[in-house]
């Protein structure tokens, strides 16, 4: 028999058998009229070959390692090395983070990720009026490069990648490290690491903005200028999703506006004068593991397929590098439960488990907890746990991309790649990205995404174990981390002493020069970097920007 | 408040929590259930949230915070309506709220608190139920 032939047959007898269960429905239906991903891609009862016979292997699955990328960016994945474990952390003081940190690595993890709190994220020392209650609430406070330097105590920085996520301010973080690496013998091309430094995102889904979005560009395409320059194991940026899928985002939206955001990031850095191959190595990614399963390995497989062809055939860079999609994967904090939390151990691990078939390059689990606080020490270490597990004890890792090939999970890496791309045809004639976001576009996006999710749980279409189904009486967790008002207080007697003690006329001679940088065309870095190194606080730098750039109102609509 | 007389919600993000997903689900579906819905965005202080409900004239106060800073915000704002008098007004709280500060709110004078899971029904019957009294 001929390969066409074959085909024809398996064709016929899918059809046959297609038929067949038709009639059984008659008598014996499905459970729902409508079998549907979570982001509404219809789902059959079954695939079969013929279901992904348009699907060319060589050009759109190919090999790990190589172009476009769908199965992967390194030939041998985990087989050489597993993902880094990195597990998002930090609250209250440098000195509660720096423990928090070492007990991480002390449990295995490997590598370190900063979570700040909101006046620092927002570029507001912890003594601004409008940092009364929030200071170390949500992360760590710092305000200037001491506080930094006991955030590192006893963690040498050219021993571990870490990861920042900050970005309005990405630009003085980055040089507090530096400053803090220059002061420990460190050359910065020793320093490995991430800072997240995508503020677009910031105005559709986060909300920690500062200035107005061209400058925050302008500040964006400074760092990454100066980074390609001079830091070149450093991820100059993280261009995120997670956050506009825990807004509410389908998988789809996901990929399309991260992918988006990307493209705007590219273009701002070449008109910037960049070479898109000096910088396009070092972006880098980052996603949620959301629930459906199947439609979280597909969606990474064809966010890679994607921004491959995006920086080849757009873009036209020539180093391989530049196409490669390499991401993070937190796992969604959206799917948590305040109820039975300790079912919450599962629903991470089960995201996890499609994070690692998905090909991530590093992973932060959520923990129990987090639904209601930040994770307490015991979550947390079931939380690390869940990742070696799955590293360690259920094979998954001992083969790259096994679940290729999969009828179902080609099909479903096809579609959510081809509805991406609508997406991305759209916003392009929107003019891109920037003006999809201020004309409110992605952000609608989102709300009626989150909104049509919300009237699926009410309606009971979408259960939610222990929530709108399965609920019990339950007494109310206990062992909640708690972050108490003095660290605001503490923070504040501090940044009282380092003013009186510090040399104020450098400090000033160092803000100016940062203001006249900022009115100029200037590449940002070096200025901020000097201005860290004297002392200037967080707030302080962002007060002269917010002098020259004006700050961004945010919207009202929903 | 008189019979038939639409009900007017001012929902508030207070302080420096950009989380607003809840808020906007909650807009709509009020919105949907035939209220007059305003939204005032992220970042607001306790003085601009109190300006806003005195200059829209609502019935309703919402406020949204999963960051942790309601002990201190939420107070403020319930010392900015009543030096306004604007004693009448149904003041609720939602988001991530330890379920051990809800008493101190309360006390303060938010009415009812809703945490991660609550039905937006739920809220648009507690509305109803409680507006007229």
């Amino acid at each position: 028999m001929s390969d066409n032939d074959k085909l024809v047959k398996v064709s016929d007898s899918y059809k046959t058998w297609e038929e067949k269960t038709q009639k059984q429905l008659a008598k014996a239906p499905e459970s729902k009229p409508r079998f549907e991903t979570l982001s509404g891609l219809p789902i059959k009862t079954l695939y079969a070959p013929p279901d992904t016979t348009d699907i060319d292997y060589l050009e759109n699955v190919g090999f790990p390692g190589e172009y476009p990328y769908t199965r992967g960016v390194q030939n041998t994945m985990f087989r050489g090395r597993f993902w880094t474990m990195r597990q998002y952390a930090g609250f209250g003081s440098a000195e509660d983070t720096n423990k928090r940190f070492r007990y991480l690595l002390e449990q295995g993890q490997t590598g370190l990720s900063v979570a700040f709190d909101l006046p620092t994220q927002i570029g507001y020392d912890s003594d601004a009026p409008i940092a009364t209650g929030e200071v170390g609430k949500v992360g760590v406070a710092i305000d200037t490069v001491h506080d930094l330097k006991i955030l590192f105590n006893e963690i040498p920085l050219d021993q571990v990648s870490t990861s920042m996520t900050i970005n309005s301010p990405a630009s003085i973080l980055t040089a507090m490290y530096l400053a803090l690496a220059d002061k420990g013998g460190i050359p910065f091309t020793e320093l490995r690491g991430t800072i997240q430094n995508d503020i677009l995102k910031e105005y559709i889904a986060r909300g920690t903005y500062i200035f107005p979005i061209r400058p925050a560009m302008r500040i964006v395409s400074d760092i990454l200028g100066f980074c390609a320059k001079n830091m070149p194991q450093w991820n100059s940026i993280s261009i995120s999703g997670y956050h506009m899928r825990e807004a509410g985002s389908t998988a789809v939206q996901e990929v399309a506006f991260t992918l988006a955001d990307g493209i705007a990031y590219v273009e701002a850095a070449i008109n910037a004068g960049l070479e898109v191959d000096d910088f396009a190595p070092r972006l880098s990614f980052f996603f949620s593991a959301h629930q459906d399963f199947f439609e979280e390995v597909a969606k990474y497989r064809a966010a890679r397929k994607l921004w491959a062809k995006i920086m080849k055939e757009k873009f036209k860079a020539k180093n391989p590098r530049s196409w490669m999609l390499r991401y993070h994967v937190q796992t969604a904090g959206c799917s948590l439960t305040a109820q039975q939390p300790l079912l919450n151990i599962l629903r991470t691990g089960f995201e996890a488990l499609s994070a690692v078939l998905g090909g991530c390059q590093s992973l932060h689990t959520n923990s129990y907890d987090e639904a209601l606080a930040l994770p307490s020490e015991m979550a947390v270490q079931i939380a690390l746990r869940t990742q070696q597990l799955i590293a360690y004890e259920t094979g998954v890792t001992e083969t790259v991309d096994p679940l290729a090939g999969s009828y179902y999970v080609e099909s479903l890496t096809d579609a959510i790649a081809t509805q991406a791309q609508d997406y991305l045809n759209k916003i392009e004639e929107m003019g891109g990205m920037i003006p999809a976001i201020e004309a409110g576009y992605v952000q609608g996006e989102i709300s009626n995404s989150a909104y049509e999710y919300q009237k699926k749980v009410e309606a009971k279409d979408r259960v939610v174990v222990g929530v709108n189904q399965f609920v019990v009486e339950e007494p109310p967790l206990e062992g909640l981390l708690k972050v108490e008002m003095t660290v605001g207080e503490i923070q504040a007697k501090k940044l009282k002493v380092l003013r009186s003690e510090r040399g104020n006329q450098a400090v000033g001679r160092a803000l100016d020069a940062v203001k006249k940088g900022a009115e100029s065309k200037e590449n940002l870095m070096p200025l901020i970097v000097n201005a860290v190194k004297a002392e200037a606080t967080i707030g302080e730098i962002c007060n002269v920007l917010r002098d020259v750039f004006g700050e961004y109102t945010g919207t009202t609509s929903f | 408040m008189g019979e038939g007389k639409t009900i007017r919600v001012l929902l508030a993000k207070p302080g420096l929590d950009g989380h607003d997903r809840g808020a906007k689900v909650i807009a709509r579906a009020l919105r949907d259930a035939g209220m007059e819905v305003i939204y005032t965005g992220l970042r607001q202080t306790p003085e601009q949230i109190v300006s806003a409900a005195e200059q829209e004239d609502v019935d309703v106060l919402m406020l949204s915070i999963l960051s942790g800073a309601h002990n201190y915000l939420f107070p403020r704002i319930m010392e900015g309506l009543e030096k306004k008098g604007m004693t009448d007004i149904l003041v609720m709280g939602g988001g991530i709220i330890p379920k051990e500060d809800i008493a101190g709110l309360k006390k303060a004078g938010v009415k009812e608190v809703f945490g991660p899971g609550t039905e937006t029904k739920a809220i648009i019957k507690y509305v109803q139920d409680n507006l007229n009294q």
